[in-house]
């Protein structure tokens, strides 16, 4: 298609009114108020990166420069020598993948028992499942820190993974998901023979890519986050997972920002690319574990 | 079909027998390993914390039967009043501000065409943050000696140190981290709104704050009334931000519930008190859950 524009329909347009003219100027006046607020929005985390790079001396100048005079990677290299950030962030990659595997393996296998195979108590088993998305388990901390304690999982990577993943709401996820599949296709394999596992991997999962994805990507990101369970279970500074550990390194710092702030960073970077890379993922995954889809 | 379900009434033929036999094998496997860990450390602490709130225990969970003292000892101490008054405060200042933000900027993000989603991504990035990732950068913003805000706006508060303004501080910090949550669902929400609604209204005359009124906000109903719902439940939870800003300081001026929990329980040792803490949290939560639950059901049909 060529883009020469079309002399007729230039001459024929009317001016803009008064009107027109005042509501495209407003549109302009809240389009740039959103970007102002974007820009607004987005500016601690310039800052915590801004800060990360600058001398240590330069984080406390007045006023505060909005960009470094000389950059310098100095406070990097010092927590990588001087804390055990390697060692949390391994923890922590370790763990965060353990969890989101079986979480997504788990919760597939269940969902789909519930969903495609008749057997009794099924029903029961659902809202028994159901029931426990109402269920805090802030609540109760405390009897799950004494089993686990009893279990001798304390401060064990077992204790740390295990509670994270009896998370029903991926069963419920998946069970509609799988609710929505016609039956002739699962039948018509069973009739060749197939057991219920080929089923399962063979025709259910290759169509669940992109719900498996976006529960990935969720899951992937609220393991790398928790905060509250990894700090109870785990007090030995050489297990601990960087959400945890960073809090350790910079109420030893003191008042030393570059350093907080590149520890910070550091802890900061795989969310940020997981949701950088995968945003359209991670979109689905909230409006699922939300329940509006 | 072999998805049908047996009746009871008819004698099956051995071959049938089995098949039944396997299937139901079959999805007891598939079921069992959720099942046995949701059991274990879902359900069962979520029943043993009631037992515990009724006994003396420390954290080795042994304890005497001690009855409804625990609670009775809840309701004389002011301290737990405290934080049931910090944790309402802090639902105030977040809940109904942090739905209005979230709605505010889902509607000037709905507008734009080029920079979409490059705004969008401005908003809701915070939200993907580990919670001490968030706290140390806010720690650093608000610094009362070297910090961004008070050397821009001249002030010398110390926000998280100050008892007036820590909790709205707090509360401050968790509307920027999770404003993009909702921003999230109100998009949703109003992509869900046909057009058709919008024209008709259009060609009745309808614009501007007349057409939001009449239209966007009730046919954005559902998904607000769930966005509420869905933070109050979360905030009744608050725990981590408090812990890492203020630590429930100054002068208990930002204890909530589960900080008080976790201080009788795991700094004082009182398993049996913290649990009865934590039973007043859970049937809390719970009672708004099923709200939540009526609420969305009735939207449903």
């Amino acid at each position: 298609m060529t883009a020469t524009p079309s002399p007729v329909l230039r001459t024929t347009k009317p001016p803009p009114t008064l009107s027109v003219r005042l509501s495209r100027m407003w549109g302009g006046v809240v389009t740039a108020l959103t970007l102002l607020l974007a820009v607004v929005w987005f500016f601690p985390l310039y800052w915590a990166v801004i800060t990360s790079v600058k001398p240590e001396a330069d984080t406390i100048t007045a006023p505060p420069t909005l960009w470094p005079k000389t950059f310098d990677a100095s406070s990097y290299t010092y927590i990588f020598q001087n804390s055990p950030i390697v060692r949390w962030y391994v923890n922590s990659v370790l763990t965060t993948a353990i969890i989101t595997v079986l979480v997504l393996l788990l919760s597939m296998l269940c969902a789909y028992a519930l969903s495609q195979i008749d057997f009794r108590g099924r029903r029961w088993l659902f809202w028994l499942i159901l029931a426990g998305f109402m269920i805090p388990f802030q609540a109760s901390l405390i009897p799950l820190f004494i089993f686990i304690n009893k279990l001798g999982l304390v401060n064990n990577f077992l204790g740390l993974i295990l509670p994270q993943l009896a998370a029903p709401i991926a069963v419920v996820i998946y069970k509609q998901f799988f609710d929505q599949i016609p039956p002739e296709l699962g039948d018509a394999a069973r009739i060749d023979g197939a057991s219920e596992w080929r089923v399962l991997f063979g025709i259910f999962l290759p169509l669940n890519w992109s719900i498996t994805g976006a529960l990935a990507i969720v899951t992937f990101i609220g393991a790398w986050n928790n905060f509250l369970w990894p700090f109870i279970v785990m007090n030995d500074t050489a297990r601990l997972t960087i959400p945890v550990g960073i809090t350790q390194v910079q109420s030893a710092y003191g008042v030393a920002y570059a350093k907080s702030m590149a520890t910070a960073v550091t802890a900061a970077v795989p969310t940020i690319l997981a949701y950088l890379l995968f945003q359209r993922r991670v979109t689905e995954g909230v409006m699922a574990t939300a329940g509006l889809k | 079909m072999l998805k049908t379900a047996p009746s009871r009434t008819t004698v099956l033929s051995p071959q049938k027998q089995v098949q039944v036999r396997k299937r139901w094998l079959t999805a007891a496997l598939m079921v069992a390993p959720f099942v046995l860990i949701y059991l274990l450390f879902l359900i069962y602490p979520s029943l043993r914390v009631i037992q515990l709130s009724l006994t003396n225990a420390d954290l080795t969970g042994v304890g005497r039967n001690v009855g409804l003292s625990n609670y009775t000892k809840l309701l004389r101490e002011p301290t737990f009043y405290t934080a049931l008054l910090g944790t309402l405060y802090f639902i105030l200042l977040t809940v109904v501000p942090n739905t209005l933000v979230g709605l505010g900027l889902a509607l000037l993000v709905m507008r734009l065409r080029r920079l979409r989603n490059v705004v969008l991504a401005a908003f809701f990035l915070p939200q993907v943050l580990p919670v001490s990732v968030v706290t140390s950068i806010w720690n650093w913003m608000l610094d009362s000696n070297f910090g961004l805000v008070n050397s821009v706006t001249g002030s010398t508060i110390s926000w998280f140190q100050d008892p007036v303004w820590a909790m709205p501080a707090v509360a401050l910090v968790t509307i920027w981290w999770t404003v993009g949550f909702n921003v999230l669902l109100f998009i949703a929400g109003l992509q869900n709104i046909a057009p058709d609604i919008y024209e008709a209204a259009a060609l009745d005359g309808a614009a501007g704050w007349r057409m939001f009124r009449s239209i966007t906000w009730p046919n954005l109903w559902p998904v607000t009334s769930l966005i509420l719902l869905l933070q109050l439940i979360a905030q009744f939870k608050i725990f981590d931000q408090v812990y890492l800003l203020t630590g429930g300081g100054p002068f208990d001026k930002t204890l909530v519930l589960l900080l008080y929990s976790y201080r009788e329980g795991f700094q004082q040792q009182h398993g049996g008190y913290a649990s009865a803490i934590g039973v007043v949290l859970m049937v809390i939560i719970l009672v708004v859950s099923g709200v939540q639950n009526r609420l969305l059901n009735r939207g449903e049909r």
